[in-house]
């Protein structure tokens, strides 16, 4: 027996991102794990193996022989209304593409767990954020939106497993963790949620009308497809879920706002990116510039209200990320023109450092 | 207090351990803690290091330009750290099988022989705490008693009879790390 499971919940712990949404899993009630491995995450289903959930809550965690594969059976056990998940990163979560899609036309709830890797290709297996357009703007085919959570530190790793999962389940729509390897490997102090049961099969039959649990003589079978041959019938289909799409951004955007009242410039960045960042606005506050700091947590929905408001405070803005520049596109849309939006970033597994942010903040912003 | 540190060396030489142990020490002491690895195939032989930041406050970027204290196990760590000690800052390196020595005069540089002592000791099980004693010799951030609480926290069950060899390891380093002038 590990370690772990004789700790109360309300202990201070010291873990890896990725540990930290393995055991979050276990505790929220995850009905089943499918995964493959890929560095920077196997640290997720490796913690879960170690755990044995199967043998406390009931819990399954599969290896499956492909990413494709472990999506797939995601698509199935949240067909089944059962609380799904699946963890890889950059070049797996590209696999997954395909079933992510029909997962998003079937409004079926599931949580998947992007750990970004540098890219194109196989890229490295340092740390990057360059798959912000792919979750965000959908990286598989046709009209469909993820919501997506952005983990800054391990403590958010777990709380993030748990919100996304609720967010699934009330919007029937699946939920990205959109992490970068820094977030992943590091340890820093945690305090895991809350031990929730799992669901039972009566309470998802309750809960979960939807679901294809098996159909008893009182109603008519219950069909999950994501494929229309009548034009209209798909229509109807989309405008249901931008729709929901609409009630997301309406409800769900999170954001941290760091000294921004007085800033006559911000910074806009994400993930360690905002971590990095957050030590650059102490140096130049240092010196009396006067930085502030805003951390999308939701990436869709996007916090564009709150960028919109401070482009008539400050002089300019300059977004940080580990890319060549994919959230600057939707910093400058809320902007719509009012200030220059000026971009830094390192790409392919290189990370900015607080010297990089303070320069560029420097040199493009303060000093332009 | 804010302690930046960087532990650089060989895979295989106890670097992530060792800021391991540094980060759980803290813990137990209340501190904030980060812990950050070069991760991947370094692990399997290559060079490897991680940076570990012990705080009273929150702490922001896991990721630093420079840092209060470098521990450098390997001529190639040298090189790439020795010039990212901040001005008055301490480093600590291990002189087995260095040919350039440290030639900055603005840090504190001492010399820890701890691959030496464990060769002939046969001890190089707990090379990486041996270090450790050294540096709290001269950087005494975290208290020894602190680290043993960090070290039974990190350690499996089965390894907690080690705890006394660990401890003796620590008190080694105490004795044989030097001032460099």
């Amino acid at each position: 027996m590990s370690d772990s499971k004789k700790h109360t919940h309300e202990e201070v712990r010291l873990m890896k991102g990725n540990e930290a949404i393995a055991h979050a899993a276990i505790r929220c009630g995850c009905d089943g794990y499918f995964g493959y491995p890929i560095t920077p995450q196997s640290e997720i289903m490796e913690t879960l193996m170690d755990e044995e959930p199967w043998n406390s809550t009931g819990m399954v965690v599969l290896q499956a022989e492909s990413e494709t594969s472990s999506i797939n059976m995601v698509y199935g056990a949240a067909s089944c209304g059962k609380k799904s998940m699946t963890s890889s990163s950059s070049p797996g979560v590209s696999l997954m593409q395909e079933g992510i899609s029909y997962i998003a036309a079937g409004e079926l709830p599931c949580l998947i767990v992007n750990v970004m890797r540098g890219g194109p290709g196989l890229g490295t297996i340092q740390p990057s954020q360059a798959d912000y357009f792919q979750a965000v703007k959908g990286g598989g085919h046709g009209d469909y939106k993820l919501i997506t959570l952005a983990p800054a530190s391990v403590q958010e790793m777990a709380d993030h497993t748990v919100l996304a999962f609720d967010l699934a389940f009330k919007y029937r729509t699946p939920a990205m963790i959109l992490a970068d390897g820094i977030i992943g490997q590091m340890m820093e102090k945690v305090i895991l949620p809350p031990f929730q049961p799992r669901l039972t099969e009566e309470e998802i039959r309750t809960r979960m009308p939807w679901a294809t649990l098996g159909k008893p003589a009182s109603r008519k079978p219950n069909v999950i497809t994501t494929l229309s041959l009548d034009a209209q019938e798909m229509e109807d289909t989309n405008i249901r879920l931008q729709a929901k799409y609409r009630e997301i951004e309406k409800n769900e955007v999170l954001f941290e706002e760091v000294e921004c009242e007085d800033a006559d410039y911000l910074i806009i960045a994400f993930g360690t990116c905002a971590r990095v960042s957050q030590k650059a606005v102490d140096m130049a506050r240092a010196e009396g510039i006067k930085v502030g700091l805003i951390r999308p947590i939701t990436l869709f929905p996007f916090p564009t209200d709150i960028i919109s408001k401070y482009a008539d405070k400050v002089k300019s803005m300059l977004t940080i990320e580990m890319s060549a520049g994919q959230m600057v596109e939707d910093v400058r849309l809320a902007v719509n023109g009012r200030v220059p939006v000026e971009f830094y970033g390192r790409m392919g597994g290189m990370n900015p450092s607080p010297d990089g942010v303070y320069n560029a903040l420097m040199t493009k912003l303060v000093n332009k | 207090m804010t302690e930046e540190i960087i532990i650089a060396g060989f895979g295989g030489q106890g670097v992530l351990s060792m800021g391991k142990i540094l980060a759980y020490s803290g813990l137990m002491q209340g501190q904030e803690v980060s812990w950050m690895p070069s991760y991947g195939p370094e692990q399997r032989g290559g060079t490897a290091n991680v940076t570990v930041i012990l705080s009273d406050e929150r702490i922001s970027s896991p990721v630093l330009n420079s840092y209060d204290t470098a521990i450098v196990l390997n001529q190639p760590s040298l090189e790439r750290f020795e010039s990212r000690v901040k001005p008055g800052g301490t480093l600590i390196f291990d002189g087995n099988g260095f040919h350039k020595f440290p030639t900055r005069k603005d840090i504190n540089v001492y010399r820890i022989d701890a691959t030496e002592y464990s060769l002939a000791n046969n001890t190089s099980k707990t090379l990486n705490m041996i270090i450790l004693g050294g540096l709290l010799k001269v950087r005494p951030i975290v208290q020894i008693e602190n680290v043993l609480k960090g070290l039974k926290k990190s350690l499996p069950d089965r390894h907690h009879h080690l705890l006394g060899m660990n401890e003796k390891a620590l008190h080694i380093g105490m004795d044989l790390i030097k001032k460099v002038d």
